[in-house]
């Protein structure tokens, strides 16, 4: 949920930085990384986790090319196998850190105090550049070529970000881009297979998606309903969000079929209640959701890795209390504002 | 309502199921994805395509992977370090006030739509969690593993809480113009997205109420689990 959705913008002008681009670029860390595994002779897990990073970075580096070879049907039967091998090399266990060599703790502070505030300077240009960009580039194009692909424009900022911040961290830490991608080994190592998870619970939502599970949802949430209690449908309603956002892994999934199902038939047009106040509620009770599960993978479990944290779950953890709260308040805040007689 | 076809939910139990026993997240989602599936006879060829356009259509979720060569770069050059210096020549910081000053920050600016100022590989891991880290060590000297990660975990839960309760007051985000277009396809006639972004301003409000309250105590917590832990060593 961090998509700012831009203007659409037709095809006919060409692009400069294009989405296909930007996944070379993550296919090409992807794969050097792969043979820097290989290069590993002290990994435990040398063969398979570069097998495992291999099939993953393929979709990137490939994928577009393959389905302008091949066509959509066989690319993504290709992608489809490689993603069940991915999951079973990762079940299997056979995915593991390896071995690195970072500098002694007494080389880093010699660092730290020779380059002072100077090492602050690439890791705030990321965000820095990237809205910057986002912001002022919207619809910019110079001749008939747009700069920075228009639906994309914030992963394409911040593509432009990374690659300007690697460039003049080059300059300030002396430590250039080859350098500066083998050491995101050690980054990319620690996160492991939670880096997979959010493309793998989208590929769930297509399922769900295809198989109409939504509307089963619906089906069975209308089971509970009693429709002339106001408080226990408003109740219903903002649980169902967190529970099924929980479940998802991503409140914008449960927000149609939750909002189908019990909002728009029983509070909508059984009570009278007003719509604006009722759907920002409803997806925040969602947001609740999300702040509870490990489905919301890249919110919840690679933070975690990121952090060294022992306890996957300890982002969770944390989480929950505000969450609880939150909903709560949603709960009541809605039961206060939605009804009009 | 008695032929409420149950099949097509049967990947919700599989997923609930397969977190509880602790198996990898990717082999449950996978084999939820696979039963589903099969639940709805969907033949094995077809499910695979699906399993490979869907996880390929959502590539752009791998994007932070580009920003992992400029944070692991700069941290070889001692950027974590020079972070917890840097906090610690400020003699007022304390973990909670830096994740507090953080959370107001981000959810004002997520709410003005500048959602990438922020996240947790970008900004959460090579500065806030170590500045929060720094105060605490300064206060209360080396710390251990689990009071690290419990200050490491909640500089995380700031990032995530500010950023997701303050989007929705943004108009432009993809949320309000998901709803909007819901509202719109569903007949309901009369809401603007700007209505939509109104009411979420309430519910954003009792976040950073909770929040900030639940902050103002960790100071507390972390001293007392300090105070345990020494006890503990003698």
């Amino acid at each position: 949920m961090s998509k700012v959705l831009t203007t659409d913008v037709t095809n006919s002008n060409a692009t400069i930085i294009t989405i296909e681009n930007i996944y070379l670029l993550i296919g090409l860390v992807v794969m050097f990384l792969v043979v820097r595994t290989l290069q590993d002779t002290n990994h435990p897990k040398r063969l398979t986790t570069a097998l495992f990073w291999l099939l993953f970075g393929s979709s990137f580096l490939f994928g577009d090319v393959s389905i302008a070879l091949f066509g959509k049907a066989n690319t993504y039967l290709w992608v489809g196998v490689s993603v069940v091998l991915i999951a079973l090399l990762a079940g299997l266990n056979l995915v593991s850190m390896g071995s690195y060599q970072p500098l002694t703790e007494q080389q880093q502070t010699q660092s730290a105090s020779r380059l002072g505030n100077k090492l602050f300077v690439p890791a705030l240009m990321i965000p820095v550049i990237t809205v910057l960009l986002t912001v002022s580039f919207d619809g910019i194009a110079i001749g008939d070529y747009y700069l920075l692909d228009q639906r994309h424009l914030t992963l394409a900022s911040l593509t432009i970000a990374c690659v300007s911040a690697l460039l003049i961290g080059w300059k300030i830490t002396g430590g250039n881009p080859i350098e500066a991608v083998t050491e995101s080994r050690r980054l990319l190592d620690s996160i492991g297979w939670a880096a997979i998870l959010p493309q793998m619970l989208a590929m769930l939502g297509g399922v769900f998606i295809v198989a109409q599970t939504g509307d089963s949802i619906k089906e069975l949430v209308t089971l509970f309903i009693a429709p002339e209690n106001r408080f226990m449908l408003v109740v219903l309603y903002c649980v169902g969000m967190a529970l099924f956002t929980m479940v998802m892994g991503n409140a914008f999934a449960a927000f149609p079929v939750m909002t189908a199902g019990i909002a728009m038939p029983f509070l909508i047009e059984g009570h009278g209640a007003s719509a604006a106040p009722l759907v920002a509620i409803g997806m925040y009770s969602g947001y609740c959701g999300t702040l509870m599960t490990p489905m919301a993978a890249n919110f919840n479990i690679i933070p975690a890795a990121l952090l060294d944290l022992k306890d996957k779950y300890h982002v969770i953890k944390v989480q929950i209390p505000t969450a609880l709260a939150l909903l709560t308040v949603n709960i009541i805040l809605m039961y206060m504002v939605i009804f009009n007689d | 309502m008695f032929d409420l076809n149950y099949w097509p939910l049967i990947g919700i139990p599989v997923v609930v199921l397969g977190f509880a026993l602790r198996f990898n997240p990717l082999i449950v989602v996978t084999v939820a994805g696979l039963a589903t599936g099969w639940a709805v006879n969907l033949d094995i060829l077809t499910l695979l395509q699906t399993f490979g356009e869907k996880f390929m259509n959502s590539r752009q979720l791998a994007s932070f992977i580009l920003i992992l060569p400029v944070i692991a770069l700069l941290e070889r050059y001692g950027l974590q370090q020079h972070a917890k210096n840097w906090i610690a020549q400020i003699q007022s910081a304390t973990s909670a006030r830096i994740l507090a000053l953080y959370f107001i920050v981000r959810e004002c600016s997520a709410a003005l739509g500048l959602l990438s100022l922020g996240g947790q590989a970008q900004t959460v891991r090579p500065l806030l969690a170590p500045m929060a880290l720094g105060a605490a060590t300064n206060k209360h000297g080396e710390l251990p593993k689990p009071i690290k990660d419990m200050i490491s975990a909640h500089a995380a839960a700031v990032d995530n809480i500010a950023m997701f309760f303050g989007e929705d007051i943004f108009i432009a985000f993809g949320a309000v113009l998901l709803m909007d277009a819901f509202l719109k396809e569903n007949g309901i006639a009369g809401i603007e997205p700007l209505h939509i972004g109104l009411w979420a301003i309430p519910t954003a409000i009792a976040a950073l109420i909770i929040h900030l309250f639940r902050l103002s105590r960790l100071e507390a917590k972390i001293a007392l689990a300090v105070a345990h832990y020494k006890q503990q060593e003698v």
